[in-house]
């Protein structure tokens, strides 16, 4: 019972992520969106290791990895957002037109 | 030393063509000495090979790739007919050529290439199978573009363009045959025709028509002749490299194997493809000397003439009787050296004389009597007059044709005799009958120019006079028909 | 074994030792790592070469529960053509910085980010557990993602962000994968997961990764970041992200197909891919056609060879996988996968010596500058022989077991994309080449170091030496293959 909630729990986030990442374009609120989806699937996997009678140590143990991952992927891409607010004051992408 | 033997005679060339690339600008003795010294070493070791092969010796040497990819060089009679010619008419050519560019710019790069291109050459000669052969066809075809565009200016540029738009969809076609007739047979060798019961006689047609297309872009086959004029903004050397040795008979080369080695003449009979190929060997031999005609500058006509010319190697090779292929395969030879002399001969006007057209031929006989001989008998010999070379080759074509019951053959030749009169005798009368332009000038002091000419010509002559003897390109010839492709 | 250590450990160390050192030690510190480096992954492949795959358990224990990291023959041809490629991507930037052409931020910043890029993808080719790839390929995009914004300027980090949004999308569909075959197995080890019993969710599972990696690999339609990326970044740094980077997640797309779920490979699917693969083709050559600037020109141009890897799904995949032609379209891709690798780097670090010569990348400022720097105009020439798929050089090896095998296979409009392509691939690189190649320059020449321009004329001389010797990286590439090599055709 416990274990269906955490899934679904898991599956809105990811379903709030990508809401997130296709309707909001402001590049800080897309970092966030995929921190969401990023949650939802961690949730899910501890989900899907608490199944059996004795837990399973290794969803803990790629969690854990996988937080850490998406820190320094989050870490780095507002760095860039910082950075490209400072130099030009864009808190979006600009169109994909032409790049040059 | 059986395996040791074609590898050397590849080296020869490759060698010079890789160290000349990292010689300084102005390191004029060496880099000559490099080229000149690997042409006469492949000239040794042909020469040396050929005793030996006379004498029952047989060559192979085999570099094995990813499965299926055998680079094979193995030597036959055919082999050795090509490369003789083509380390012959290098030496020459070098010797021109160190003459003609004298210090201008860019020679290293030059050189190399040029060694390059003959390697590629010889190694199609050499080519045992028909993906070795697919191999050199392309290095021949990535060589020659830096020699074509070598002044680098606009027209050479062009044309580089021109050569390159022609070749790389050629070559496309030329692998797509291969791979297609090779995913039925397995790896073709050019010691036996593949077993091409596999495939049905629609396929075959196909595969054919695209060999054809492949090597017919180089042999200038109508409509696929396009880039030759145009490279004439070349210089002198390359042109007659290209027009003479390397690429158009590479092309003429491939048509035979293709012929030959790859179907074998009795399936090209039994497809019924060798009539077409006569037919646009023939259509080409016709629009090529017509548009020769409305030439005036004279590598232009030169090389109209080529496209012409060339199309008899493919024309004997296409009728497939014997004498016919002796024909062929000896014009093969005689297209090589004649066309080299005037090639040779054009450059001289061009340089001793700012010569380029045709009407600005009047009176050159007389202030530049070697050249002008040397040009008069190439030209008489292409024209086909007794007992020059173009004679012999026209006087077997014509006895094939009508062996292999085409006698329309016949009316082929005469007709191209008649333009190939048309085109050349103008020239001629010019030379030596009409009075020299009052501003003309021309000399002959370059003799290193004028000898590889003299040398050609008398060649040209030579093989003519001599036809009869056995060591002749026309005996020579008789004995590869006999032993490889008699029935 | 101590060598497989040394390239995954040795280029994490020198980057972490590159930041922590004061800063004049960093170039000598990064430098030495890379060659000690680029030496154990010679080493590695020796030693496959001679005893087959190396493996290693981390920490001794085995899957489920441990990591097993593996270098059979295609991990050892990638870590060879990687080692080449970095070291010669070191040697050029050492040249380019040395010329003082780039900002002290980017001088600082490079050889971290090269090193951690390095450890990463060694690490993506030999593990063998599917949330460890994850890991790798998480840790690459991101050394990638920064090494497109290293200039600091708003066009960088624009191209930067776009890819990082590609990328982290990638990253979380593979890892939704991932987590899908967690739930399904209990295990996420390669070998383990080739002989499972099938679940419900493995075909979506195999969907959600292949998409991502799709992503990552920049097929056709996911490719609109990498032209930007590749060339928004300094060269040295383009030609790691052209030549390597997308390989990793190839790879991992190989993995997936041909050795953990080689049952799922249904036709269709194989013919998405592929047909993917074949617009990507015609369509990033059509895009390169129309630059204007060099760089544009070859980034496109990945696009395009990237495309031909992917043909190798229907010729070789699912039911093939057991036909005699499939070897040689296996090794045709990863073919295509080396000789790209090679010639693609050549020609960005071309770019970079153009670049520093005459201070720009577009076309008509290039022109005649091959009289000033024959080297590089030659090696441009060379890399682009390999691309064009020419004898005799690997890219023309790979075009020809790819084309072999579409005709063997019966399925030969593939051959037509390969010599369609090869055709597409001369006219877009002819442009270049002729500006290099005419005689009035147009800029004045600032004068570049012989051995600088001699890199990339190496790695484009090695390309070509990839087709004329073949037969040995083809055996090696055989070596611990899923399917039984099978011999010629």
């Amino acid at each position: 019972m416990s274990l269906t909630v955490f899934a679904m729990t898991g599956a809105s986030l990811v379903g709030l992520g990508i809401y997130g990442l296709l309707a909001l374009p402001q590049l800080l609120r897309r970092i966030i969106s995929f921190n969401l989806i990023g949650s939802g699937l961690f949730l899910f996997l501890g989900a899907a290791g608490a199944r059996g009678e004795a837990v399973d140590a290794v969803p803990q143990a790629l969690i854990i990895t996988g937080i850490v991952v998406a820190l320094a992927a989050s870490a780095l891409a507002v760095g860039l957002v910082v950075a490209l607010a400072r130099r030009s004051g864009l808190v979006v992408l600009p169109d994909e037109a032409n790049p040059r | 030393m059986n395996a040791a033997l074609p590898v050397l005679i590849l080296l020869s060339s490759l060698v010079p063509a890789g160290v000349t690339f990292f010689l300084a600008q102005d390191s004029h003795t060496l880099r000559n000495t490099l080229n000149l010294g690997g042409a006469v070493v492949k000239l040794g070791l042909i020469i040396w090979m050929l005793f030996a092969v006379a004498g029952g010796a047989s060559y192979e040497a085999s570099l094995p790739l990813a499965p299926g990819l055998v680079m094979l060089l193995r030597v036959d009679a055919l082999a050795l007919l090509f490369i003789s010619l083509s380390a012959t008419l290098w030496f020459l050519t070098t010797i021109y050529a160190i003459a003609y560019f004298g210090t201008k710019a860019e020679l290293s790069r030059f050189f190399g290439f040029f060694s390059l291109c003959v390697a590629a050459t010889t190694g199609l000669a050499l080519s045992g199978s028909l993906i070795s052969f697919f191999i050199f066809f392309e290095l021949l075809t990535l060589s020659t573009w830096p020699l074509v565009a070598h002044k680098q200016d606009k027209p050479s540029l062009s044309a580089a363009r021109v050569y390159l738009a022609y070749a790389l969809p050629g070559s496309a076609a030329l692998l797509w045959a291969i791979i297609w007739l090779e995913s039925a047979t397995g790896p073709v060798l050019f010691t036996e025709p593949p077993d091409l019961s596999a495939l049905d006689p629609g396929a075959l047609r196909g595969i054919f028509a695209l060999f054809i297309i492949g090597v017919g872009v180089k042999a200038a086959l109508v409509p696929l002749h396009g880039w030759l004029p145009a490279d004439m903004a070349a210089p002198a050397p390359v042109s007659a490299l290209l027009h003479a040795v390397a690429v158009v008979k590479a092309g003429a080369f491939g048509v035979v194997r293709v012929i030959y080695d790859v179907f074998g003449a009795s399936n090209v009979a039994a497809l019924g493809v060798g009539e077409p190929l006569a037919i646009l060997a023939s259509v080409t031999i016709v629009w090529g000397s017509v548009r020769a005609l409305q030439q005036d500058e004279i590598k232009k006509r030169l090389a109209f003439s080529t496209v012409s010319q060339v199309s008899y190697i493919v024309l004997g090779a296409a009728l497939a009787s014997p004498l016919a292929m002796i024909g062929g395969l000896v014009h093969l030879i005689h297209q090589g050296l004649m066309k080299i002399t005037m090639f040779f001969c054009a450059g001289i006007y061009d340089e001793r004389a700012g010569v380029r057209k045709i009407t600005e031929l009047n009176g050159m006989g007389a202030r530049m009597p070697w050249t002008s001989v040397c040009f008069s008998l190439g030209a008489m010999g292409m024209i086909g007059l007794p007992p020059l070379a173009g004679f012999v080759s026209k006087f077997y074509l014509g006895l094939g044709g009508l062996e292999a019951g085409a006698p329309w053959v016949l009316g082929v030749l005469v007709a191209s005799t008649l333009l190939n009169a048309a085109y050349f005798l103008p020239l001629l009368y010019r030379l030596w009958f009409l009075p020299a332009a009052e501003d003309a000038r021309g000399d002959e002091r370059a003799p290193a120019l004028v000898v590889p000419a003299v040398v050609t010509a008398t060649a040209a002559l030579g093989v003519g006079l001599l036809a009869a003897s056995p060591i002749s390109p026309l005996g020579w010839a008789t004995l590869i028909v006999a032993r490889e492709y008699g029935p | 074994m101590t060598a497989l250590v040394i390239v995954l450990a040795l280029p994490l160390a020198g980057a972490l030792a590159v930041i922590a050192l004061p800063v004049r030690a960093a170039v000598p510190v990064a430098l030495s790592a890379t060659a000690l480096t680029a030496l154990s992954a010679l080493v590695l492949a020796a030693s496959v070469w001679q005893g087959g795959p190396v493996t290693l358990m981390v920490g001794g224990w085995q899957p489920p529960l441990g990591i097993a990291l593996q270098a059979d023959g295609l991990a050892a041809a990638l870590i060879v053509m990687s080692a080449l490629v970095v070291g010669a991507v070191a040697m050029a930037a050492w040249f380019e910085m040395a010329a003082a052409r780039a900002g002290p931020r980017a001088a600082f910043g490079f050889w971290p980010l090269m090193l951690l890029l390095w450890g990463a993808l060694n690490a993506v080719y030999v593990s063998r557990d599917l949330f460890n790839l994850y890991v790798g390929l998480e840790l690459l995009s991101l050394a990638a993602v920064a090494l497109v914004a290293i200039s600091g300027t708003a066009q960088a980090l624009v191209a930067a962000l776009r890819y990082m949004i590609f990328a982290l999308a990638g990253s979380l569909l593979y890892l939704a994968g991932v987590v899908l075959v967690y739930a399904g197995h209990g295990t996420l080890d390669i070998g383990l997961l080739s002989a499972r019993s099938p679940a419900p969710g493995d075909a979506l599972a195999l969907g959600l990764m292949t998409a991502g990696l799709l992503a990552k690999t920049a097929l056709f339609p996911f490719h609109v970041w990498l032209p930007p990326a590749h060339a928004s970044a300094p060269a040295p740094a383009s030609a790691l992200l052209s030549a390597l980077v997308p390989k990793a997640s190839f790879l991992i797309l190989i993995r997936l197909w041909f050795e953990a779920m080689p049952e799922l490979a249904s036709t269709a699917a194989l013919l998405m891919l592929a047909g993917l693969g074949a617009i990507a083709v015609i369509w990033g050559g059509v895009l390169a056609l129309v630059q204007s600037r060099l760089k544009l020109i070859v980034a496109y141009s990945t696009v395009a060879q990237l495309g031909y890897m992917f043909l190798v799904f229907p010729l070789a995949g699912g039911d093939g996988s057991a036909q005699p032609w499939a070897a040689g379209a296996w090794t045709g891709a990863m073919f295509q996968a080396l000789s790209h690798g090679l010639a693609k780097a050549a020609m960005f670090l071309v770019a970079g010596i153009c670049i520093a010569a005459v201070g720009s990348d577009r076309l008509g400022d290039l022109r005649g500058l091959a009289r000033a720097l024959p080297m590089t105009g030659f090696a441009f020439a060379l890399a682009a022989i390999t691309l064009m798929g020419l004898p005799p050089s690997g890219g023309f090896t790979a075009k020809y077991l790819l084309m072999t095998s579409a005709f063997a296979a019966g399925q030969w409009p593939w051959a037509l994309v390969l010599a369609g392509g090869g055709l597409l691939a001369a006219a877009y690189l002819y442009r270049p080449l002729a500006a290099l190649f005419t005689r009035d320059a147009r800029l004045p020449v600032h004068p570049v170091a012989r051995a600088w321009q001699g890199v990339p004329l190496a790695l484009a001389a090695l390309a070509v030496l990839l087709g004329l010797l073949s037969a040995a990286p083809f055996d090696l590439l055989q070596i611990g293959r899923p399917e039984p090599a099978v011999e010629g055709l």
